[in-house]
């Protein structure tokens, strides 16, 4: 119960208790307007996504899923059921591809198999052939900047068409997911409880050392129209958790918690939600 | 013929209520009806029947209040913003409506964020 709800009780009961008969408590639904127009879509594809961090959690798999399940639930988006790409490693094979052709002459067409990478894939920085994010070592994504090498992959609208060709131009949803671990110390403000020799309870203000684990989701939805591959809207968010170090968590727990935080939001994006409240009405 | 007639005129005027009085309870009705069918779940018709009684009466605060929720129900914010905060000039004093003005503030408030970002 959030400070307000609870003022709103203490208010509501402060009336009552004055007998005064002129208000009505009514629950309503304040309807949030969609961010996106998208009513020229009736399929949504939830293609995959680049992710890294954790080894724990599969944070591609995890999310679309995650992803498929809510947009069927809760918007009349038709969901294509369909395989989720590995574009991690698509974006890196393509990326390390042309890192190897030479400048000056243009990258050859890539063949269209499902789920493969068409014509023009991103093109990797120089100097990063070596440690391409195919390789053994270079396949997972460790950091924030490992994930900036696959990032031109969603402008890449000639790749996102022919994706949305294969499946009658939907609106596709992808981007990138970074799940990590995290570790924190230091001194913490707390409040702690002593009593003196008569027995009276005081309470004293502590900073005490404190170690504390968790994770931190930062995940970036882009939305793309499958009749162009071009980018509609993308969106960045940020959501830490920390547990005492004695506390075992597991990673997709925490990975699920903090998605839960952000899914209002991300539906947001795409239909109206309602927050469901109350209001009272006067006579 | 003419004096009796002015006599009743005058009769009328001194038993009649005041102007105001009969717009307030003329917009009381008005209030009174659309809550009744608020409650209902019929938030068209209340929100009409509150834009009914706040022409009638533009100095009920309460009036304006529900007037505001059922702008807020129907996602008109600017609107109920507006309702809210003529509400609570005509009773700056009333906790409800205070308290109303505040949970529509947050959600309004995080809607602009979102549409910001």
């Amino acid at each position: 119960m959030t400070a307000r709800s609870a003022a709103a009780i203490a208010s509501l009961a402060l009336l009552s208790a004055t007998g005064c008969t002129n208000f009505y408590e009514v629950p309503i639904e304040t309807p949030i307007q969609a961010k996106l127009d998208v009513s020229a879509f009736r399929r949504v594809l939830v293609a995959g996504f680049i992710s890294g961090g954790s080894d724990d959690v599969d944070a591609n798999m995890e999310t679309v899923r995650l992803l498929r399940s809510q947009l069927r639930s809760k918007t009349n988006l038709r969901i294509i059921e369909a395989e989720p790409l590995p574009l991690v490693q698509l974006a890196g094979e393509q990326a390390a591809k042309t890192a190897a052709a030479p400048a000056a002459t243009p990258a050859p067409e890539t063949p269209a198999t499902p789920g493969a990478l068409p014509a023009t894939p991103p093109a990797a920085p120089a100097g990063e052939e070596a440690k391409s994010p195919t390789s053994k070592e270079g396949s997972t994504v460790r950091t924030k900047k490992d994930l900036e090498k696959f990032d031109r992959i969603f402008a890449d609208a000639a790749f996102w068409k022919k994706l949305g060709e294969e499946y009658e131009s939907p609106l596709i949803v992808t981007g990138t997911v970074m799940f990590t671990p995290q570790q924190t110390s230091g001194f913490v403000n707390e409040q702690r409880e002593v009593y003196d020799q008569l027995g009276r309870r005081q309470v004293i203000p502590t900073r005490t050392y404190k170690e504390r684990k968790g994770f931190v989701l930062e995940p970036k939805f882009v939305f793309i129209d499958g009749r162009t591959g071009a980018t509609i809207y993308s969106e960045t968010y940020r959501r830490e958790v920390l547990y005492s170090s004695q506390q075992t968590t597991p990673a997709l727990a925490s990975y699920f918690e903090l998605m839960d935080q952000l899914l209002p939001d991300f539906l947001g994006a795409l239909s109206t939600q309602k927050i469901r409240g109350t209001r009272i009405l006067l006579r | 013929m003419f004096f009796r007639a002015l006599a009743l005129l005058a009769a009328i005027l001194a038993f009649a209520p005041p102007a105001s009085a009969d717009a307030r309870s003329d917009s009381k009705a008005q209030v009174e009806f659309g809550i009744k069918v608020a409650q209902n779940g019929l938030w068209k018709e209340a929100t009409y029947r509150w834009e009914k009684a706040v022409q009638l009466d533009p100095t009920y605060a309460q009036a304006w209040n529900n007037l505001a929720i059922g702008y807020e129900h129907d996602g008109r914010f600017d609107d109920a913003d507006k309702s809210y905060q003529r509400a609570l000039k005509l009773d700056p004093k009333s906790v409800a409506i205070r308290q109303n003005y505040d949970l529509f503030k947050e959600i309004n408030d995080r809607t602009k964020r979102r549409r910001d970002r």
